[in-house]
């Protein structure tokens, strides 16, 4: 075997290794990237919430967090065979009744269930606050989620604040945390 | 040879029958086997999460309507994205996962080739060499000490 052939093929075995190793690093980066957000706003710290861009439930348009930006938004992550989430659909809708007139909106982000489903408990709940579908889970690693359901707030300027709730919300603690999200205490 | 060529035949065209049954009917078994829990990450035979129990009934539902087995995944896949697949599709940059093994395989073969060829000529000349009766030639100075001490020897 020549030396060129050699040294271009031990070239070849750094690159591919080098590649993989690259790759694991991204995904592990990627995995602590969620949790380290979750750590931080359990710290009390107010970092920029991951952007999204999602289709609604219907397929007839998205909405983007950005788009959001100056008003408070409560995210809620859910599905509809998870029984926390029954439990707390009917706080959220009232919340939202509550709270729409005055720059908050609730967002629904259903992950990890079927489109006929999804609606179905929409129409069953009423709800009427705006609610994606996240069908590749890109904002599970995001942010980390570890469970559904899962409720954060996000403020005026893009930025996560409050509590992170795992589990279902009561009122009691939206109003509190939606409060906070508006920078007031209105 | 003919018997075996017969044979193998005889086997591609019976995995390939079972392959082609299996698309057009496949079982709930296959597919448990197939598709991934989202929320848990394995195979559906081994999760009983709440999800997996609702994909099992709309594999079931798919299979009783008479889908192909790649219309049951695909509608997977338009509801949870391509993690829902335990094997990658054969298509696009997902191909890569399938054909590296091979390309691997394949240059180590090569290079296996070329290592035993080198080997193989270092110890060529040796070999080829008519005066040595197969084996390698001496040093022309120890050859000549040789003979010196085998005269000696006999004088």
């Amino acid at each position: 075997m020549g030396r060129g052939l050699k040294i271009a093929l031990q070239a070849c075995a750094v690159l591919v290794v080098a590649l993989l190793v690259a790759l694991l690093g991204w995904q592990v980066f990627r995995t602590n990237e969620g949790r380290e957000l979750a750590g931080r706003v359990d710290a009390g710290e107010a970092p920029p919430a991951p952007v999204f861009d999602l289709e609604d439930l219907d397929g007839e348009g998205s909405v983007s967090l950005s788009s959001l930006r100056g008003k408070a938004v409560v995210l809620n992550f859910w599905a509809s065979w998870c029984g926390p989430c029954k439990d707390e659909a009917p706080e959220l809708e009232a919340a939202w009744q509550r709270w729409r007139d005055r720059d908050v909106v609730v967002v629904g982000i259903n992950l990890q269930d079927f489109d006929t489903d999804a609606r179905r408990f929409v129409d069953r709940y009423g709800l009427t606050y705006p609610v994606l579908q996240d069908r590749e889970g890109w904002t599970w690693g995001r942010y980390g989620l570890k469970g559904l359901p899962e409720t954060w707030f996000v403020n005026t300027e893009g930025r996560l604040v409050g509590e992170r709730f795992e589990g279902p919300v009561n009122a009691e603690d939206l109003d509190e945390n939606i409060r906070l999200a508006l920078g007031s205490e209105a | 040879m003919r018997p075996l060529l017969f044979l193998a035949v005889l086997v591609a065209l019976a995995a390939a029958g079972t392959a082609a049954a299996s698309e057009e009917q496949p079982t709930l078994a296959e597919l448990e086997q197939e598709v991934i829990c989202p929320t848990c990450h394995t195979t559906l035979a081994l999760s009983s999460s709440p999800i997996a129990d609702r994909m099992r009934a709309f594999i079931s539902g798919r299979i009783a309507a008479g889908d192909t087995k790649s219309e049951i995944k695909s509608k997977l896949v338009d509801q949870f994205g391509e993690s829902v697949l335990a094997a990658p599709p054969k298509k696009g940059f997902n191909l890569l996962v399938w054909l590296l093994p091979l390309v691997a395989v394949a240059v180590a073969a090569v290079v296996i080739g070329l290592l035993a060829r080198r080997w193989s000529r270092a110890r060529a000349p040796a070999a080829a060499d008519p005066s040595s009766n197969g084996r390698a030639a001496l040093d022309p100075d120890l050859e000549r000490r040789l003979d010196e001490e085998l005269a000696r020897f006999d004088a």
